[in-house]
């Protein structure tokens, strides 16, 4: 995974509650068995409309997706958090997310900064107002800046430290396979076994 | 101190805690399939890397499986997809349950009805809907690609400590209304967002009433409101289920771990972080309108006026669905026509449903250009139905008797809606496109869904003329 620590870039309104992952990503893209090429699929529905706020020209390039509450809920497919990075995104800011969504995101480094609605809001105008304004997205200081303003973000010290650092989790488990064997010699001898 | 049933199989699953990191919990189980595990197996092989626990791990075909027949997969990337999980199990040693198999299914039917699902165990899969197993007092829940792989590599999974929250359903249902109609109560109660960050337990005199179908509806569906995990605490209806399925324990082991299931429960005093109520003697046969399943309202009610809800994001969001379904505020729900109506799912793809479904069209005919598929959960909830001669009343009503899989609650598959169409399912998602591009989905009751087929708008059997003799 690579580095997470601060990230300046310009945003896209996207003006909706309620974004679940089968409009992030519709079930027809996630047929495939590869991990990557997934932003033919990003929206899909919504980018046939020319009206759609990703086809305005002046959002080219964005890298940072301001969004309404509830953005993520529905399936668990990581296919959202890949399409979402595959097309250029690093950031995401709602006011709330689903959780499986959020879990996915910050295991494939794409950031989903949880902001208040007024917050949200407020970015929104400065976007609508000035597609070129520059939105930095700190890390490390957990804090969003924009046209003067800033917003201090949560994020749990373990997320933002593996974000920071870039590193992987199976990796990080597998440490402690000492503990993980010894777990295992005193699991109920009722359980399932399978093969 | 006290402690939560969920909170009691927690505990009982820590293989590490450390201050300012994330318990890492050990999984009971894991389940497969096609769709979300190709990523994870390239993942493996890329590290190096073994399944770690093979004998914890089960796969089966289901999200792309056709229904028409067992033997060809027509889209040729359904197909590849498939293939490749075949070709994973085989090579990781993982059990797989393929089309044509006996338990072949969706992959929420296909565990329970094994005996796979047992009470206090930790149960994932890369799958939302896994939070069905909780019906049972495992802690299930749903995981992403990534922790999939983390799983078959280290068949545990780091997670944040969630609040705890009480569901508490008072009073009886009543006549004709089900499981479904109360959880779609309860998401139009509490919002898709309500349940975050939460794990659930469903309790009271309603719950403990319901079959195990029941509570795996109920439980089902707590992702849509944004739960982590839905638990339910097993009794005397949990192990009657259970007792002599194919992975349930036997003999001595089976009345020792019902000794230990019995301990499960949530203890008198232990505290919530939130509780909320509802009363099931208040419920009606309920259906959704708009485009997230927390946009629902009673079958009797109206199409809601947008300008009605409180806040502006919620206005916004009735506005832009009551477009997208092509409705208007003030009209009857019972005056919605549909096109096609859909019996199947992790929500409502099991024998009794079936049974609700088959007994509302015994002696009735499906309505005049509507189109109805039946969908078994799996290979033997359609043996089963089968042997009862449910499929004969299917057919004779003039609806689609199916093969098992997913099929049109996401039309992964070729089951799916066309641009315009409207339908009445027993699926968990109303989303925009969910069952096809441009598709509208009602979400409704197994019984709401047959008489619906019958009248060809939203109906409850209520509203039927006496069936023919």
């Amino acid at each position: 995974m690579e580095k997470f620590t601060v990230h300046t870039g310009t945003a896209v309104p996207l003006r909706r509650s309620n974004v679940d992952t089968d409009q992030i990503i519709p079930a027809v893209y996630l047929k495939r068995v590869t991990r990557t090429g997934f932003e033919d699929g990003l929206f899909s529905a919504w980018r046939e409309d020319p009206s759609f706020v990703l086809n305005n020209p002046v959002y080219t390039g964005a890298s940072i997706l301001v969004a309404g509450p509830e953005f993520g809920t529905g399936s668990s497919r990581e296919h959202a958090v890949w399409a979402l990075n595959d097309y250029g995104f690093r950031v995401v800011i709602s006011p709330r997310y689903g959780d499986i969504f959020r879990g996915n995101s910050l295991k494939q480094g794409l950031l989903t900064v949880e902001l208040p609605q007024e917050a949200v809001e407020a970015l929104w105008a400065l976007v609508e107002a000035d597609p070129a304004v520059q939105i930095e997205v700190d890390l490390e200081a957990r804090e969003v800046r924009a046209g003067g303003h800033s917003w201090a973000f949560a994020l749990d010290d373990f997320s933002r430290w593996r974000l920071l650092e870039g590193l992987d989790d199976i990796g990080l488990t597998l440490r402690h396979e000492d503990a993980i064997a010894e777990f295992e010699t005193r699991r109920p001898s009722f359980g399932v076994l399978v093969g | 101190m006290s402690r939560t049933l969920a909170q009691k199989v927690w505990d009982a699953h820590v293989v590490r805690q450390a201050s300012g990191e994330p318990d890492l919990l050990y999984i009971d189980l894991h389940l497969l399939h096609e769709v979300t595990s190709p990523q994870a197996f390239d993942g493996l092989r890329l590290a190096g890397r073994a399944v770690r626990r093979p004998d914890l791990t089960i796969a089966t075909e289901d999200h792309n499986t056709p229904t028409d027949n067992l033997l060809t997969i027509s889209d040729p990337v359904s197909r590849t997809q498939i293939e490749t999980l075949r070709r994973n199990c085989a090579e990781f040693g993982v059990k797989l349950h393929p089309l044509g198999d006996p338990q072949q299914g969706v992959v929420h039917v296909m565990g329970p009805q094994q005996g796979l699902t047992q009470p206090g165990m930790t149960i994932v899969c890369g799958d939302s809907h896994t939070s069905t197993h909780g019906a049972f007092g495992a802690l299930a829940f749903g995981i992403g690609t990534s922790e999939v792989e983390h799983v078959l590599a280290t068949q545990t999974l780091p997670q944040s400590t969630p609040k705890q929250m009480a569901v508490t359903v008072t009073g009886e249902l009543p006549e004709g209304v089900s499981a479904k109609d109360l959880i779609l109560a309860l998401i139009t109660q509490e919002g898709t967002g309500g349940g975050r960050g939460y794990v659930v337990e469903y309790r009271g005199p309603a719950i403990e009433k319901l079959s195990m179908e029941g509570r795996m509806t109920v439980s089902n569906m707590s992702i849509e409101w944004g739960a982590k995990a839905g638990l339910i605490a097993p009794d005397e209806t949990t192990f009657a289920w259970l007792e002599g399925r194919t992975f349930a324990p036997k003999g001595q082991a089976w009345d020792d771990a019902v000794a230990y299931w019995r301990t499960l429960a949530t203890d008198p005093d232990a505290v919530f972080d939130k509780e909320v109520f509802l009363d099931a003697s208040s419920l009606t046969p309920f259906v959704t309108w708009g485009t997230n399943p927390g946009q629902g309202a009673s079958l009797d009610s109206s199409v809601p006026d947008p300008e009605s809800f409180g806040s502006e994001s919620e206005r916004a969001a009735a506005r832009r669905a009551l477009e997208y379904m092509d409705l208007q505020p003030g009209q009857a729900l019972r005056d919605v026509n549909v096109d096609v109506v859909f019996v199947g799912s992790c929500t409502n793809g099991r024998l009794e449903d079936l049974r609700t479904a088959a007994e509302v069209l015994r002696g009735r005919h499906v309505a005049d250009g509507v189109r109805m598929l039946v969908v078994p959960g799996s290979a033997a909830v359609r043996e089963q139905a089968e042997q009862e001669g449910l499929h004969e009343v299917f057919t004779a009503a003039g609806a689609e008797w199916r093969f098992a899989g997913c099929s049109m609650c996401l039309g992964m598959n070729p089951d799916t809606l066309s641009p315009g169409q409207r339908s009445a399912s027993t699926s968990n998602r109303n989303f925009e496109g969910r069952q096809g591009k441009g598709g509208r989905t009602h979400l409704v009751s197994p019984a709401v869904a047959a008489a619906t087929a019958v009248t060809g708008h939203l109906s409850a059997p209520a509203d039927l003329a006496p069936a023919a003799a």
